[in-house]
Order: structure tokens, then sequence, then C-alpha cells
């Protein structure tokens, strides 16, 4: 019996709906502090309510208008470096091991160097976002190159195939599926990278300020609110992220 | 004047003394030793062996994808050096890219020819025909059984009219009446196209059927142990004595090896196996 999509998605609701019913009883019955716990209807109240909390709105934006930003530099250039290094034997021996290097390196070291390169500027967090999904775009990307068969490599060579033709007919397709991946990845590495780099390096507007100072202000429902933003984006992007990807590589779908 | 102009659309295929070595764990494993034979031009030349005696090897070598072996390929008297547009092999898998449509494949032959997409067009959906793929020009190889994908890689190999067309098993995926199909047809093009053909075939009966010439080998390391002329004009017929007698020929040339026995060759031929029988039995 085939299941029902509809019927998937509301057994996955059902778990964060007991969540909330509980949460709910706990504030309606005052069983835990309401500073530590607010209560659901305040929590929801806030982004419209409250001052401070009115504030989400523009800097959700900033934050996704920053990621965008950044994920299209650090992906991009990710995408060229790894077909580079992939496709390339001389340049994955120049810049190859550098790159395995640099990659052992948690991105979240990187913030401590950007700040001292560029202050807690605008600049530091977009170098950092960009940073953040450089690394899986490159590694993905030259990871597909790589696998590209090398049966169908031998084809191309007796055809003579141009490069033109070698490169749209045979490399990217049969790296797309790969690529793809890193550009998810990218994608949400981006996201993290954004949060990461507002929170830690403060100075201006993002979601994950938004964050920061209702910690520091003890406002515990600007940082429950804040907290369901970043899930709903997170679950938002993968929607996205499915259907588009899925329309690049269509011929996949029989064989899975 | 005329016959030399016939003659240009033909090569000549020489293999002089070639021997072939993969390294295996760091130590060289002699695959080829001392090939000799020459193909004259607009030939149909068939190699039979064992499997395992290297003839995937040896067309590697003339299509230019391996250039690591001593001895001298020469085409039309050249040395070879790379893979060019005027050879054409058909792999012993199809090969095909499988983001691409059956037309979609076959066009990528023509990729280096210059030819306009309108004549791109019409030479496929020709070839198609040929191969008996029509109805399946948008299909993608996923969708095709073995045989129906080793026919477009055939068309694939033919839409660029190579002077030399190289064929690695081309039909073993075939079943048999498609593969009767496929023979005449390749004998067709064969003379239409004028053109010289080496294949690769693990079926005497076929090699009999098609090859003027068939070069047969033996394993470990591979050696060319006999070379049978086939003088018979076209369409040989198949259930005559004298189809029988050269096919016996071919036979006793592979079965001098006993380990061509025992890869299995002559065990699919049933017919063939009595002719052992009453020889060594
Ligand atoms: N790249 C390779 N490296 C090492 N050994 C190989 C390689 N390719 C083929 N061989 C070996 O060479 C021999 C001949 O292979 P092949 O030419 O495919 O034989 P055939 O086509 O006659 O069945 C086999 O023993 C095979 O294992
Ligand atoms: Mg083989």
């Amino acid at each position: 019996m085939p299941e029902n999509k509809y019927d998937v998605f509301l057994r996955g609701l059902a778990f964060p709906a007991v969540l909330v019913l509980a949460w709910i009883l706990v504030g309606q019955f005052g069983l835990i502090d309401p500073r530590l716990l607010v209560p659901v209807q305040r929590v929801i109240a806030v982004p419209f309510f409250d001052p401070d909390g009115r504030t989400i709105w523009l800097s959700l934006v900033t934050s996704l208008v920053r990621m965008v930003a950044g994920f299209l530099i650090g992906g991009g250039l990710g995408i060229l470096i790894g077909f580079v290094i992939g496709t390339s034997s001389l340049a994955n021996r120049l810049i190859g091991p550098s790159f395995t290097a640099v990659r052992q390196i948690t991105v979240f070291a990187w913030i401590p160097l950007l700040t001292a390169w560029f202050g807690n500027s605008d600049g530091a967090k977009l170098v950092f976002i960009a940073l953040s999904a450089f690394f899986p775009a490159a590694l993905n990307t030259q990871q597909g190159l790589r696998d590209v068969p090398i049966a169908l490599i031998e084809t191309s060579h007796v055809m003579r195939l141009s490069w033109r033709t070698h490169l749209f007919r045979l490399l990217l397709p049969s790296a797309l599926p790969s690529i793809a991946i890193g550009i998810e990845i990218a994608l949400i590495s981006a996201w993290i990278g954004t949060v990461g780099a507002e929170y830690a390096m403060g100075f201006g507007r993002g979601i994950g300020i938004f964050l920061a100072e209702g910690r520091e202000q003890f406002r515990m429902d600007i940082v429950l609110i804040g907290v369901v933003t970043l899930a709903l984006v997170g679950y938002g992007m993968n929607i996205v992220l499915r259907c588009g990807l899925r329309r690049l590589v269509p011929w996949q779908r029989q064989n899975s | 004047m005329r016959a030399e102009a016939l003659l240009d659309t033909r090569s000549s295929l020489d293999i002089q003394a070639v021997s072939k070595s993969y390294r295996v764990d760091g130590k060289p494993r002699e695959i080829l030793r001392d090939i000799r034979f020459t193909v004259e031009p607009g030939e149909l030349v068939s190699v039979i062996g064992a499997s395992g005696c290297g003839k995937s090897t040896l067309l590697r070598l003339i299509i230019g994808l391996d250039t690591d072996y001593e001895g001298d390929i020469l085409l039309d008297g050249r040395s070879i050096d790379g893979p060019t547009a005027d050879r054409g092999i058909v792999f012993q898998e199809p090969r095909l890219f499988p983001w691409l449509s059956v037309e979609q494949n076959i066009a990528l032959g023509l990729d280096s020819s210059g030819a306009s997409p309108a004549e791109v067009k019409r030479i496929v959906t020709e070839h198609i025909e040929i191969v008996r793929l029509n109805g399946f020009a948008r299909a993608y190889p996923h969708q095709l059984s073995g045989g129906m994908a080793q026919r477009a890689a055939i068309a694939r190999a033919l839409v660029s009219r190579p002077k030399i067309l190289l064929l690695d098993e081309p039909l073993g995926a075939l079943d048999s009446q498609t593969r009767a199909y496929m023979q005449d047809e390749l004998l067709e093009i064969w003379r239409r196209e004028k053109i010289t053909i080496v294949m690769v075939t693990h079926d005497i009966e076929e090699a009999v059927y098609l090859s003027d010439k068939i070069v047969v080998m033996e394993p470990e390391p591979g050696r060319v142990c006999g070379i049978v002329s086939i003088d018979a004009p076209h369409p040989r017929r198949r259930g005559t004595s004298k189809f029988s007698a050269l096919k016996d020929r071919v036979l006793s040339v592979l079965v001098r090896t006993q380990s061509a026995a025992s890869a299995g060759l002559v065990r699919s031929h049933p017919a063939a196996q009595g002719g052992i029988a009453r020889r060594y039995g």
C-alpha cells in the first residue's frame, strides 16, 4: 500500500504538536518559572507587539540577504576552483594539497582571524559566510569531476568531441549530482555561517544578533522566537533545495 | 584514376610485432606477444580467441587509446598517434551517455564532422533506421535493452563514416534473430561504404559468415596462432557443407591450443563440439 504524502506529513507533525501541547500546559499551570520557559502565546506575540521583538523582521531579511550574498560568492568560487582542480591534474598538484590542508581548519576557527583583518564589519561576516559555502561546493565539484567514468571519457576521446561538447555533454552532466549535493551543503553551511558569524561578531543587524541580544537581556521570549525562526528558515531551504535539485538531475529519478 | 579514388576511402592496417604488458602489482604482465597481421584496404577481418586473450586490448592499441606498447601499428603506412576521426570503434560495452537520448548519443558521433544541424538530424534518423531503433530516438539508455543499447552504439560509430571501423564483440548481446539481421546489415554497410573492418567476436560462425580473414588468437600471453582466409563469395549460406568445412578449419586452429577448449569457446557450439569429438575423442 503506497503511503499517502499527506499522512506522512501529519505523522511527522505529531511529535512537535505533543511538545507544543506540553509547553502550553506547563505555562498554564505555572510548573516552570515563566522567565525560563515563556508561555507560548507570549512568544507568538513577540514579533508583532513587542518593540524589541518587532526588529526580528528586519533582522531576518538582513540575515537572508547576507546568506544569499555569501553563498553566491563562496559557492560560485567553490564550484570554479573545484572545477579547475577536478579537471586539470596540474592544478590539482599545485593547489590540491593546500586546499586539503586549509579544509581541515574548522570554519569557526576563522572568526578571530577574520575579525582581526576586517573588524566586526559586514565584510568580515560576508567573508566568513563565503568561506563556509566555499569548501563544500569546491569539494563536491572536484569529487564529481574525478568520478566521471573513464569509459565515457575514452569514448569522448575516440569520437574527438570538441572541448565544448566534452564539457557540456559529458563532464558537467556526469558531475551534476555531486555538484548539486555541494550546492545543497553550501547553502546550509552558508546559513549556519550567517547565524554563527552574527552571533559571534555582533555589530549591526541580523537574526544571530537578535538572538544574542535577547540572551543578554534575558528575554527568553525573544530567544525562543529566534530559534523557531531559524528552524523555519532551515525547513524552507530544504523544501526549496529538494524541488530545485530534483529538476537539475532528472535522469536520476528513474534509477533510484 | 577511378580505382585510386576508390582506394582512397579505404584504410589498410599493419600490425607489426606488437607486444603489450600491463603492470599488475608492480610487476609487468605480458598481455600480447608479437602480434602480426595485416588488414588490406576494404577487408573485413575477424579476431577470434578465448576471453582474456587480449582482443579488447589490441583494439585499444589500434584506436589509439593506449600508446604504451612495443612494435608498430601502421595505418595506411603511418604510425598511429592517438584517436583520429577516420577511425571508429564500438566498445564491448555500449558506453552511451546516460543523460542523453538515443538520438543525442548518436549525434555525438558527428560532433567533430562540422555537419549542420539539419544534416545531423537527417544522418542520425537514417542510422536509427539502419540499426532498427525506430521509435526509440527519444528514449534514454536506461530504457533500452542491452542489445538495443549496443545497436545505438553501432549507429554512433557509423554516422561519422570512418575509413576503418573496429568492433569489439558488437553483436554479442543480441538475440539470434536481431543478430542475423545485424550481420547482414553490417555486410551491407561494409560493402556500401567500402570501409575496412576489424571485428572481435567469440562466435566462429559469425566470423566465417562475415570475414575475408580470421585471425585466431590463443591466451597467456595473447598470441596469433593462425590466420584463416575465407574465400567464399557473399552472401554465404550457413547450412552448406562448404560453410561447415570452413568452420571446422577455424576450429582446428583454435583447438590446437588446449586452453581455448577449456576457456569455453568451443562448448557453446554443439556442432563444433561434435567435430572435436571426432578428431580427439
Ligand atoms: N588496465 C589493465 N590492467 C591490467 N590488466 C589488464 C588491464 N586491462 C586488461 N587487463 C588484462 O589483460 C587481459 C586481456 O584482456 P582483454 O583485452 O579485455 O581480453 P579479451 O578482450 O580478449 O577478453 C586480461 O587478462 C585482463 O585481465
Ligand atoms: Mg574483450
